[in-house]
């Protein structure tokens, strides 16, 4: 198997592939931590440093490891580093840290990060398995930060609440007030909101895609239109 | 003796959707009385509101599914979901309110699972949920009945004036909720409005709603099995865990089967042909969890009625009631029932 290159490599992990719209890989963060800017943001860098640190490994790894054993010996890799996430931002964003509690724990079991460390980076070089887990920790925390925004602003009427839990003082001004008055939309916090956003989002990325293949379609007016062959009986070699 | 000529077809098409609708629509007329008779002209103007924003939704959302208008704006069954829900809410809630639970009624509750048919909730019961966890302040906040003028409920449902002291009231069943050392009959002398049993005249409104629901009864909209078996439920646990009248009482069967939402519910809202069982066995276990879960809901939950949350916990088992009470078919002796090994 060749290569994949670096472009296919971005696509893949930004739209094409898309581990939180396509995949829906790593859903229980995804929909857990999304409920504020300042929640998922914490969580998609987080989730991004292990998954590009933990793909880089396991693709060091790959000619060393047995593959019967592959998969606990993963498993260990990505514990190791969540541990060290954890113990860093327990000592640099405490209060971001009790705020999303277990789910840094549960790091380790994010498919999306099993995932690609099956998938890709037990395939390939160490450069690619790294780019890999940077695009697709890329497109995971996008639509996080995405989703928690989007919850953030319907449910409460502002914007980027409480960033100095994770960027320090200077941060603390940042905060948005997009809908002055605002009464508040409990269920968009709640976690309901987080499927309905998540549904929106992903109904919205299929709708594109659409109008994309249909563009593609009417620039080429005379493609010769595939015949589908019909069943009638037996088998079809 | 002359007899008539008549020609064949005799048996008349009057089972169709749009027929079905009009029957509901018809058969809450005693219960918007009722209601308009307590409260004024607020759930007029809620049914008027809340139809119109339905009927919008639905046209909104039926455009985008590219899917034919006037086919589906015609069978009303948009108009019952708004009429429902226009019922359920407090009357003179805030236009957003109304606003709101119609637009996750129609659009969330039922064009996205695919339209009529295939809904698996009851879409009036999930937009009234969305709203009562959403906004609890305005969903609990009921006028109290005969006083409300149509300027000051107009100016309530605009939001331009606050709400003037007084104008609002516990239902019966938020007193008995918050209720900690009074007994019954103390609660109740405290509270003059609050009728014979059901509360705040609701009594009036839960028999109003009986009678509508007797006649579509009568005409064979649905059978007994849902509704009885809901209220029995609903009388029985009241019954067992009925304390008498002391303050840590839960209130007497008749107290249960006419206040809140009871009647509303056993008979327009657990009798849905859509979200609820399909097979008799399967209506009955269908409407006595109903029953059951209201009582759990009033009696020891956060909310002081449970309807709403029971119907949509309850459509959630329907599909697995369906599969273990399917009837016998012909040419059978057994009926098939659950999962077979080796099927």
């Amino acid at each position: 198997m060749a290569s994949p290159s670096f472009r296919e490599i971005s696509l893949n992990g930004l739209w094409k592939n898309n581990p939180a719209l396509v995949q829906l890989l790593g859903l229980c963060p995804l929909l857990g931590t999304s409920n504020s800017t300042v929640n998922a943001l914490g969580l998609a860098l987080a989730s991004a440093i292990v998954l590009i640190c933990s793909n880089t490994a396991v693709s060091l790894v790959r000619g060393v490891v047995n593959t019967a054993v592959r998969l606990p010996a993963f498993v260990m890799i990505i514990a190791a580093l969540t541990t060290c996430i954890e113990l860093l931002m327990q000592a640099y964003t405490y209060e971001l840290y009790q705020i999303l509690g277990i789910f840094i724990p549960l790091i380790t079991t994010n498919c999306v990060i099993l995932g690609r460390a099956d998938a890709f980076a037990a395939k390939n070089d160490p450069l690619r398995a790294a780019y890999d887990g940077l695009v697709m920790g890329l497109g995971f925390g996008v639509v996080l930060v995405l989703i928690g925004a989007l919850r953030e602003l319907f449910g409460t009427g502002v914007l980027f609440a409480n960033m100095q839990l994770l960027f320090g003082p200077m941060a603390a001004g940042w905060q948005v007030t997009v809908f002055p008055g605002y009464p508040g939309f409990l269920l968009a916090i709640l976690p309901p909101g987080a499927f309905i956003v998540l549904g929106l989002l992903i109904a919205g990325k299929n709708r594109i895609d659409q109008a994309l293949v249909e563009r593609a379609r009417a620039k080429q007016p005379d493609a010769p239109v595939q015949s589908r062959r019909v069943r009638v009986t037996g088998v079809i070699e | 003796m002359a007899l008539p000529r008549i020609t064949s077809p005799h048996a008349k098409g009057s089972n169709r959707t749009q027929q079905v609708m009009l029957q509901v629509l018809l058969a809450t007329l005693p219960g918007v009385f009722a209601l308009s008779w307590l409260f004024g002209f607020g759930t007029l103007i809620n049914l008027l509101w809340a139809s119109a924003c339905a009927l919008g939704f639905e046209a909104a959302i039926l455009a985008l599914r590219q899917r034919p208008l006037g086919f589906y704006l015609n069978d009303y069954s948009a108009l019952v979901t708004a009429v429902l829900l226009a019922l359920a809410l407090p009357p003179y809630s805030p236009w957003w309110l109304t606003l709101i639970a119609t637009g996750f009624a129609i659009v969330f509750g039922k064009q996205l699972y695919g339209g009529l048919g295939q809904n698996p909730f009851n879409p009036a019961m999930l937009g009234y949920v969305v709203v009562l966890i959403s906004f609890p302040v305005e969903m609990t906040s009921w006028p109290a009945p005969h006083r409300v003028g149509l300027l000051d409920g107009l100016q309530h449902i605009l939001g331009i004036a606050a709400l003037p002291d007084g104008w609002t009231q516990a239902t019966a069943l938020d007193a008995l909720k918050i209720n900690k050392s009074l007994t019954i009959d103390e609660l109740w002398a405290q509270h003059p409005a609050f009728g014979r049993f059901g509360g705040a005249s609701v009594e009036a409104v839960n028999l109003a709603f009986l009678a509508g629901g007797l006649y579509l009864l009568h005409k064979r909209l649905f059978t007994w099995h849902a509704p009885v078996a809901m209220l029995a439920a609903l009388a029985l646990m009241s019954l067992l865990f009925w304390n008498g009248s002391g303050s840590d009482s839960h209130g007497s069967p008749l107290f249960h089967l006419l206040s809140g939402a009871t009647m509303l519910g056993a008979f327009f809202i657990v009798t849905d042909p859509v979200s609820g069982a399909t097979s008799n066995l399967g209506r009955l276990i269908f409407g006595f969890g109903v029953g059951v879960l209201v009582y759990i809901i009033r009696a020891w939950g956060g909310y002081p009625d449970g309807m709403a949350f029971a119907v949509l916990l309850m459509n959630l088992a329907a599909p697995t009631i369906d599969y273990y009470t399917r009837p016998r078919t012909y040419g059978h002796r057994k009926p098939t029932r659950g999962f077979k090994l080796g099927e």
